[in-house]
Parts: structure tokens; sequence; C-alpha cells
């Protein structure tokens, strides 16, 4: 009884809810039983090989594509659609080529009026650090810049939930780097809920509190990291690295060990 | 041989161009003036020159230029816009594509100065006939190139858009038509020589003023410095449209890293 109560709980505290969730694309189920809960202001990374239905599981959330059985609620209403506060970031930029920087970031504001677009836009410029570049078109940005605008337009409205759809996977590796610190750094600041997808499992650990594994269309792992931020590359990061890219590698390894002495582990790093 | 070379290196880039005509237009002087080409068949470089002076002075000059362009803007204008409406619509309206664009390519592959006798027996030789015809001509490019455009926004963004909340209105103007820009002016060039083209054989054919009425006119008297003339009148007035057409290139699609100014600076040095 108590555990069905604290199950009901928790359920009621997640900002979002995936229950029994089936995506079809014909015969063939993309997507199979996902269940999944994400607490507000939750950062999630969802991990897994190329095709294995992740960046499906991304556009349902946002809204992007409809799914085919179960239920699907943000912040306890159903997701039927493209949600205001939700905002997604690509793996390209997908800027405007024919408005300049600003009037780019522009774009994820509306109502407000045009003074307060403007300063707004600029403000969210400096959080990424690009405040001088604003009157330029995008095509003068390195592709490091243009996603950095990318993740103003998407913040500028102060949204509840950033859905990132492998927003790095073109970068260079120092690029990288920088880019997940100011995600993190924007994530702490701003308190919104994250969900990154990405085939990067250091990208995974470095930022997520939790990582889930999707494998053939289902939830092969999910792992709380209990790393404190901000996270160093040190031994406990490459054991998770390693259990993660292990368990990626092998489908077939045995679970219930791996997770017991994970859990003996996390314990442990506490 | 390489000293050459080097010389012409030394001649700046805008003078280049001018080398090859220059040097035509002074062998073309030359000749009728030795006789070797007769200037009843072909008047030389400078009785052209006084035949614009002479009309210039007592004033048809300016009145067929007017009148020509005047014909050629307002069909253009009619042509344009009924293109232009037509290519957004089929554009952003599956169903009204399926109805509307293959007769619009059926009638594209008629040649529309093929309908002169019919246009004459229609309307005469009024004006009317005249911008029947420029709008027929010019509406074709530009809706092929307006569709076109339409269709070749990159999905991606238009799918920004939605996630971002536009309209249906905002999502057009902020993204498709500014997508759309780059082909739709190319369909404005091609539509302006369009234009020219298909007013100096209306005007040529059947008319009672402007440029090729000023020509044929004076075929009948035998003038033909003045023939040459009207015909280079049309090659200015053409050259005229296409730099126009540019400067919108230039002014519209700043953006795009073709026309932008960084660009020309790159591939000059």
């Amino acid at each position: 009884m108590a555990s069905a109560f604290q199950q009901r709980k928790s359920d009621q505290e997640s900002f979002v809810r995936i229950d029994s969730v089936v995506k079809r694309f014909g015969e063939r189920a993309v997507l199979n039983d996902i269940h999944l809960n994400i607490q507000k202001g939750e950062f999630v990374a969802i991990v897994g090989r190329s095709g294995c239905g992740k960046s499906t599981l991304l556009r349902l959330i946002a809204g992007l594509d409809g799914f085919s059985e179960g239920t699907l609620e943000l912040d306890g209403s159903s997701v039927n659609g493209i949600n205001p506060e939700t905002r997604i970031m690509f793996q390209d930029a997908r800027l405007l080529p024919w408005r300049s920087v600003v009037d780019n970031v522009k774009i994820g504001l509306t109502g407000a009026n045009a003074a307060d677009q403007t300063l707004k836009a600029n403000e969210a410029l400096k959080l990424v650090g690009l405040q001088d570049r604003t009157d330029e078109w995008p095509s003068v940005l390195s592709g490091g810049q243009r996603q950095r605008v990318a993740l103003a337009r998407a913040l500028v409205g102060e949204p509840q939930l950033l859905l990132l759809d492998e927003p790095l996977g073109a970068l260079d590796a120092l690029t990288r780097i920088e880019m997940q610190r100011l995600i993190e750094r924007l994530w702490e600041r701003q308190g919104f809920t994250a969900v990154l997808v990405t085939h990067d499992v250091s990208e995974a650990v470095a930022l997520a509190d939790r990582v889930i594994l999707i494998e053939e269309g289902r939830i092969a792992l999910n792992v709380a990291i209990t790393l404190a931020r901000p996270r160093e590359k040190d031994s406990s990061f490459s054991y998770f690295e390693k259990y993660i890219l292990d368990r990626v590698l092998t489908p077939e390894a045995g679970d219930e060990h791996n997770n017991h002495m994970l859990d003996n582990y996390a314990l442990y790093t506490i | 041989m390489h000293s050459i070379y080097k010389w012409i290196n030394k001649i700046p880039d805008q003078v280049l161009p001018w080398i090859l005509p220059l040097f035509v237009i002074a062998l073309w002087q030359i000749f009728g003036q030795l006789g070797l080409i007769s200037t009843r068949i072909l008047p030389t470089p400078i009785q052209v020159v006084a035949a614009g002076i002479r009309l210039t002075e007592n004033g048809q000059l300016f009145e067929a230029v007017f009148i020509s362009t005047q014909r050629a803007l307002i069909g253009f204008l009619i042509g344009g816009f009924i293109g232009f409406a037509l290519g957004l619509l089929n554009g952003v309206a599956p169903l009204a594509e399926k109805l509307t664009d293959s007769s619009m390519q059926m009638i594209r592959n008629v040649p529309h100065l093929a309908l002169i006798p019919l246009v004459i027996a229609w309307f005469g030789i009024e004006e009317s006939a005249k911008l029947f015809l420029v709008a027929l001509g010019v509406s074709f490019p530009i809706y092929l190139n307006t569709l076109h455009g339409i269709r070749s926004v990159d999905p991606g963004l238009i799918e920004m858009g939605q996630v971002y909340g536009l309209d249906k209105w905002e999502l057009y103007r902020k993204v498709i038509l500014p997508g759309a820009m780059p082909s739709i002016l190319v369909g404005l060039r091609f539509a302006l020589g369009i234009m020219w083209l298909t007013l100096i054989v209306a005007e040529t054919i059947s008319a009672d003023a402007g440029i090729g009425y000023m020509a044929m006119n004076a075929r009948e008297f035998f003038q033909l410095d003045v023939v040459v003339m009207s015909i280079l009148l049309y090659a200015v007035l053409g050259k005229l449209s296409d730099l126009a057409a540019k400067l919108l290139e230039r002014r519209w699609l700043q953006w795009h890293p073709h026309f932008s100014k960084e660009s020309r600076i790159k591939k000059a040095s």
C-alpha cells in the first residue's frame, strides 16, 4: 500500500509523464511501452545507437509527432501538438539566414513589444557570450556561434522545458566542451527541465542528472548520475561513462548484477 | 607574349569589359568611313549618334521611350502580379496546385508571340494588345520561380517556425517568403528580359507609337540611322532593367553570402 501511494505521489510531481507509450511507423513499432517520469528542473539525457528511437521520443515529447498508444503528459495536461512552454534545439541551428542574429533570437519571443523584445534578445545573447555579434548575419558565424544563437533563441522566452536533439553533434571537440558548460550554467541559472538526446555517452554523463538508454525502442537502462557539479572527468566520472558505454555496446549483458554494483558504488561516492 | 599579359593585368577591372565593344565600334566607324561598308546598309556610329541627337531635339525620342517604357511596366505589373499570386497560392495550397499547375504548364509551352495574329484580331493595334502580350510573357517565369522558391524553403526552418509558435501569417512573412526570395528574383530578371523582347516584337508588328513604331516608320523612309538607334535604345533599356533587378538582389538578399560585401572582397583578393 505504502509503495503504491508513493508511486502515485511521485507521478503527480513529475513534470513529464510518459506511460506505456508506443509509437508505430506503419507496422513497425519504433518505441515500445515507454515509461518515463521526469521531475521539474531535472536534466535527463537519452542515449542510444542511431535508429534506436531516441530522437522519435524527443519529437513525441515536443508534440511534433503523435504517438500510437499510451499517455504522455506535460505538467499534468496531455500533450497534443506543440506547447508554447517547450523549446527545441536541433542538431543544425536552424537560424533564419535573412534575419540578423538579434532578430533570430526575437523569434523566441511572442507578445512583448518591440523595445522589450530587443532588450530581452540582447540579454539572452549576452548570456551566451555573443553580445557583440548582434547585428551580423548568421552566415558569417561559426558552427558553434550559430548553436549559441539557437540556444539564446530557445531560452529567451524562458521555457519550462528545453528539448535538445543532439545539438552539439556537428561541433568540434573543443567547442562541444565549451557548449556543454554553457548549457549546464544556463540550466542551473534558469531552472528549466531539460531533455538531451545524444549519442555521446560522455556528454550525457557530464550534463545529466539521469541517463536513459534506449535500445530497440525500449528503455534498457535508467541510471542516476550522482556526481557533484561542476563535474570533473575523474575516476568516478569514467566509471559511469564506462558502465553506460559497456551496456550500449553489449546489449545482452546482465542488468541486475551491474545495477546492483552501481548502487553500491553510488552510495560509496556520496 | 608575357609582356602583353602583364600590360593587360595593369588595366583596372572596370575597364576590361569595355575594351572589346569599343574596339568593334571603332572598326565599324573606320570601315564605314572608308566605304568598305555602305552607309546605306549600315550607318556609321557617328551617324547613329547624330540621329539620336536630332530625335532628342525634336522630342520624338523622349516620347517613344516614354510610351514604350510605360507599356513595358504596366504589362509587367499585371503579369508579374498574376504570376506571383498564383505561384504563392500554389506553393502553399496543394489543392490549388492540383487544380491549376498542369494547366499553367500547358499554356506556358505555347510561345506567347505565336498568339500575335489572334491578339491583333481581338484587340486590334490598341494598347491592350501589347499589354496583354507582355503580361502573358512575364507571368510564367515569375510563376515558376515563385513556386520553385517556396518549394525549396528548408523544411527544417518551417518546423522551427512551428515549434516557436509562429502562426500561418508569421510563418509566411518571416520564413517562407524570404526563403523563396532568391528564386523569385531570378524569375524577375528572366521576366524583365521577356518583357522587352515581347514589347519589341509587338511594337514592330503593330503600333502607332513607341520605339518599335519609330523604327518601322524610319525603315519606310530608309532612315537606317534611326533604325539602328532604336535597336540600341532597346539594348540600353534592357540593360537598365537588368541593373534594377541586380540592385534589388543586393538590397533584398544582403543576408545571402553570395551578395554580401565580405564575400565580394574575398573573391577579388
